[in-house]
């Protein structure tokens, strides 16, 4: 298991720093999740289609009209940092 | 005053018993009686509310009839409400103010009700306990050195220490029906699709479902007719008409067909639970209803399913928290990678790390059809045991939880015995079927025991039908926790 489960590989694409004392921690944790999750295997699943929803829904449509949706919010004031009507962030290159 | 139960205070307020601002001073006082112990709230919001209060009550003058004028209400934090703090019990929300109401908000307001305040939760809701919150952890009014269960465990806990007269939770693997169980309170979670999910924090989309937490499954009937129903703002909420629930109480249970899996009754489950649970089940028999036993055979794998496809969802879901337009940024950062990684890593607790990196494992490169795919096969495996089921029955009856409520820090240090407590409530959110949690015994230390009611899609009418009539002949939920 520990051979496909890279713990600064997963924290990569996650977008998360972690200090090495979690990924001692998470990544020993893993390993029992990923055992356990593994019976799964023991299931022959190769003639079953698979679920993303349980409840059949179709595609909802509606007119492409320009509506003023929340009149009394200004998104950007939400924001950690701004500048001119733009949210601010820092250097990226 | 505060005892009662949402039809008792409607009751009150009519007959002019009592006006809207003394119930909701009452709640309030209520709350700062017992709320050092019990810890069920992140922030009560008194001024907005003693004032939705008067209003209620000059409305209430004037005649006019809403289905929860006056009547004091708390939210799981997860649910926006526009003005005030919506955290989700993260440090990375925890100066968000909600643009905007979720609908339920919306439709509990249009309703008339007064909403007293935000209850904790675990983190993201992720979590069986209440500890994985970033505020503090809530305690069990039945026991204080006990969890309240979780996710929904402050919406809980303030029910069963009588601190609001009705709650909303959200359930994703079984967070409204488990904390309701441990708190002995009645707790629905609905058929996917029957609530609108606008505007509350998603965690696993194709999962989460809102659902009122109540004393009675009369009040909870109550509430899924004022927030059930389509809504435009979220694709997934169905367009199934929605009954009058108050009215479909009335009707009759004899001859209804009772199934009992025999899975949810092997060496895992705790004598006491089995006990009462099978105790349950002879009531419903003495008021004419039918048992036949079936099976759910791949019952065993619901957990493993469960992990896999909520935790993808999540990791997809929580990209969006980058630092960019809301929440937490980290002020040490010299570019965007950094602000990302930083952000990321201070604004998230443990729990949220961990089911983000499985999440993103199982969608991984290499590792998609092994893990992501299988869980969605199994996922029908799952869904296609209940459509077996239901061939024979009307209705399945089983324990919520294998056990009553645990000590605090009992499994904080080993998630997979965590994730193992919620083996019986995963199966509906998978099958995206209602399930309801009534009280329906105690343990010998006077814990709380949950009987477990499942249903067809859509059929939430028959489970507060049944667990009305219950309630009718038992007294398990009119016990009060000594605090």
């Amino acid at each position: 298991m520990s051979e496909k489960f890279n713990i600064d590989h997963m924290a990569k694409l996650a977008r998360l720093r972690l200090t090495d004392s979690e990924k001692a921690r998470l990544g020993r944790q893993m390993e029992t999740i990923i055992e356990y999750i593994d019976h799964l295997d023991q299931l022959d699943t190769s003639a079953v289609e698979p679920t993303s929803h349980a409840i059949p829904l179709e595609n909802v449509f509606r007119e492409d009209e320009k509506k003023q949706n929340f009149p009394d919010c200004d998104p950007l004031s939400l924001a950690p940092a701004q500048k001119n009507r733009h949210y601010e962030v820092p250097q990226i290159i | 005053m505060h005892r009662s139960t949402l039809i008792q205070a409607r009751e009150g307020l009519r007959k002019k018993q009592f006006s809207a601002l003394e119930l909701t001073e009452a709640v309030y006082q209520r709350i700062d009686a017992v709320e050092d112990k019990v810890k069920a709230f992140v922030h009560l919001t008194k001024e907005s509310a003693l004032e939705q209060a008067r209003d209620a009550d000059k409305k209430i003058s004037a005649g006019v009839d809403a289905p929860l004028l006056g009547i004091p209400l708390a939210l799981k934090d997860l649910i926006c409400t526009k003005g005030t703090r919506t955290t989700c019990s993260s440090r990375y929300l925890d100066q968000f103010i909600a643009p905007y109401d979720a609908t339920v908000t919306e439709r509990l307001k249009a309703a008339g009700a007064v909403i007293i305040g935000k209850t904790n939760m675990d983190e993201f809701a992720m979590g069986s306990s209440n500890e994985n919150s970033w505020h503090h952890p809530t305690f069990n009014p039945w026991a204080l050195d006990r969890v309240p269960g979780g996710s929904s465990g402050g919406s809980a806990a303030a029910v069963g220490a009588h601190e609001c007269i009705a709650s909303l939770g959200s359930d994703t693997g079984g967070s409204i029906r488990q904390p309701a169980s441990f708190c002995g309170v009645t707790g629905l979670k609905p058929t996917y699709g029957r609530v609108s999910r606008f505007g509350l924090v998603a965690f696993a989309s194709s999962l989460d479902q809102i659902g009122p937490m109540t004393k009675t499954a009369e009040d909870a009937a109550l509430l899924m007719n004022v927030i059930g129903g389509k809504d435009p703002l979220d694709s997934t909420s169905a367009e199934n008409p929605l009954p009058d629930f108050s009215e479909a109480l009335k009707g009759e249970v004899k001859g209804l067909k009772l199934g009992i899996p025999k899975e949810y009754f092997t060496s895992g489950i705790d004598p006491e639970v089995e006990q009462a649970v099978r105790g349950a089940i002879k009531t419903l028999e003495s008021l004419g209803m039918e048992t036949v036993e079936v099976s759910l055979p791949h019952t065993g794998y619901a957990v493993a399913t469960y992990y896999i496809l909520a935790c993808a969802e999540a990791s997809t879901n929580l990209s969006r928290y980058d630092g960019v337009r809301y929440g937490h940024r980290s002020e040490k950062s010299d570019n965007l990678l950094d602000m990302y990684l930083n952000t990321r890593s201070e604004g998230f607790g443990e729990e949220v790390k961990r089911r983000i990196i499985l999440g993103t494992f199982v969608l991984s490169s290499g590792y998609y059809d092994a893990y992501y795919l299988k869980g969605q096969k199994t996922r029908t495996l799952i869904k296609q045991d209940f459509e077996d089921a239901y061939k024979k029955c009307d209705l399945i009856v089983a324990p919520t939880c294998p056990a009553p409520a645990f000590k605090l820090g009992e499994k904080l240090d080993d998630p997979l015995q965590m994730y193992l407590a919620d083996i019986y409530t995963i199966s509906a959110n998978l099958a995206g079927i209602p399930a309801l949690s009534i009280p329906c015994g105690f343990t010998a230390d006077n814990l709380p025991i949950g009987l477990q009611l499942m249903g067809k899609h859509f059929d939430e009418a028959t489970l507060l039908k049944v667990g009305h009539h219950f309630q009718q002949n038992t007294d398990f939920h009119r016990k009060f926790p000594a605090l």
